[in-house]
């Protein structure tokens, strides 16, 4: 099992690590304490560590660890380019307001594939898709995305902006990438990103105008995984449900037995069987924090069929912490995960969620948490 | 001659020691800055080349007008200020 995790908070990076056999979680190591760190990316080819660290008066900054954290380096961001002369403005349609050609915020960032050693992909506010082939030396936009005439209708869900958050590189060939975009449904290349095509057949939105609910292009998937041993199968965590995908996201199907409620933000799939995936729900849109009280994992071992609603070990009164996309991971066993909530608690488990051991509760807010593979 | 002091809050992340430069116009007074210092260029300015959101440049004590292009004029002797723009409680 991997024995060390990345803690991206609302006030910096923490890394957690235990020993073998019994020996408890903690707290070793704090990095840019103090300031935002949206995302960490402990890269799982090579261990180097990647952070998104989002200063609110001097923009977002990208950082870089040689040495599995222990000391870290400013690189390149991505930046947008110039504002082609006399190009018209998209705009909002849901408030009208520009899309800036600015970076807002690094919300997705994943390790290319195997086959290709320093690849990174990061998805970003205001909804660009950046890649370095250099590891953050440097970035260059996605154009091909960016370009996309159905951009125009993406809009921003809990956002002022649309925004990509969810990247998985198929791991049979590097060149066949899918995005997850709130709101603006599931893209999918198959020749690293020169073309895309949307694949969204079957969500629907309960939240837009019944003549669009089915509209591919400007759906809200939440969070989006992959089985990494079957990549066929793909679950989505979306605005109003959960779906789920068994044909490579040609088409979704909606899973609506999940307990105790559909909504939430986070999922995470188990990394060899496809019908294994855990999710951490919430009441629904309007009303973001457990139900009951209660925190609770809920986990399908059959695709979706039935779920166990796990909550050993987890705070059953007045809890009212809520878990983001990014703040559920799995390890490369397939039995050990944690998640981190909004109000600084991290839980991890090693028997895939039966029982549950709190590493803290006084964390800043988590946004992103993952382990370390290497 | 124009006298360039930046945020005691921006020295943990880029040091930015006050400077002497040339220029007549705020752009032309940063970029004259940034080139002794090109690392505080995005702690500064966007994407675009425009003022970050949350900052301000200040010019012999009045906040800048274009936000955009910084086209303000500067007149020699000057002093600049470039901080954080400071909002809420």
């Amino acid at each position: 099992m991997n024995n060390r995790i990345f803690v991206a908070t609302r006030k910096g990076l923490f890394t957690l690590d235990r020993g073998n056999g019994r020996v408890p979680w903690a707290i070793s190591g704090a990095a840019f304490v103090g300031v935002p760190v949206s995302i960490v990316l402990p890269d799982p080819r090579d261990g180097w560590v990647y952070a998104a660290v989002g200063h609110g008066h001097f923009g977002t900054k990208f950082h870089r660890s040689k040495d599995r954290g222990a000391t870290w380096e400013e690189c390149a961001v991505p930046v947008y380019p110039p504002k082609p002369e006399g190009a018209e403005d998209i705009r909002c349609p849901m408030r009208g307001i520009p899309i800036p050609w600015n970076l807002e915020l690094i919300w997705g960032l994943e390790a290319g594939g195997n086959d290709e050693p320093g690849a990174l992909w990061c998805g970003t506010l205001p909804g660009g898709l950046f890649r370095s082939n250099d590891r953050g030396t440097s970035w260059e936009l996605v154009r091909s995305l960016w370009d996309q005439p159905k951009r125009k209708d993406w809009f921003g869900g809990g956002m002022d902006y649309p925004g990509i958050h969810s990247i998985c590189v198929d791991p049979r060939d590097s060149r066949h990438v899918t995005v997850g975009v709130s709101c603006g449904g599931v893209w999918v290349t198959r020749d690293r990103g020169e073309t895309w095509e949307c694949r969204a057949k079957g969500m629907f939105a309960a939240y837009l105008p019944p003549e669009r609910k089915f509209e591919e292009h400007t759906q809200d998937p939440h969070r989006l995984v992959q089985c990494p041993g079957k990549p066929d199968a793909m679950w989505v965590q979306h605005h109003n449900g959960v779906f789920r995908s068994i044909d490579g996201s040609a088409s979704w199907q909606e899973v609506a037995t999940v307990q105790p409620s559909t909504f939430g933000f986070a999922v995470a799939v188990h990394p060899t069987d496809p019908d294994t995936a855990w999710f951490v729900p919430a009441v629904k849109d309007e009303l973001r924090v457990p139900v009951d009280g209660k925190v609770v994992v809920a986990r399908t071992r059959d695709g979706g069929k039935s779920f166990d609603v796990l909550r050993n070990g987890l705070p059953q009164e007045h809890a009212y912490d809520l878990t983001y996309r990014h703040a559920l991971d799995i390890d490369e066993s397939g039995e050990r995960l944690a998640f981190g909530s909004t109000t600084g608690s991290v839980w991890t488990t090693d028997n895939q969620g039966d029982s549950w051991s709190c590493v803290t509760t006084h964390l800043p807010p988590v946004y992103s948490l993952r382990f370390a593979r290497t | 001659m124009i006298e360039v002091t930046f945020t005691a809050n921006i020295q943990r992340y880029v040091p930015c020691p006050p400077e002497t430069v040339v220029g007549r116009t705020v752009i032309e007074v940063l970029n004259s800055v940034f080139a002794l210092n090109e690392k505080a260029r995005g702690y500064v300015l966007d994407d675009q080349g425009g003022l970050r959101k949350h900052m301000v440049v200040f010019v012999n004590g009045q906040p800048v007008r274009d936000r955009t292009t910084l086209s303000d004029a500067v007149p020699d002797g000057a002093e600049v200020y470039v901080m954080q723009a400071l909002s809420g409680g």
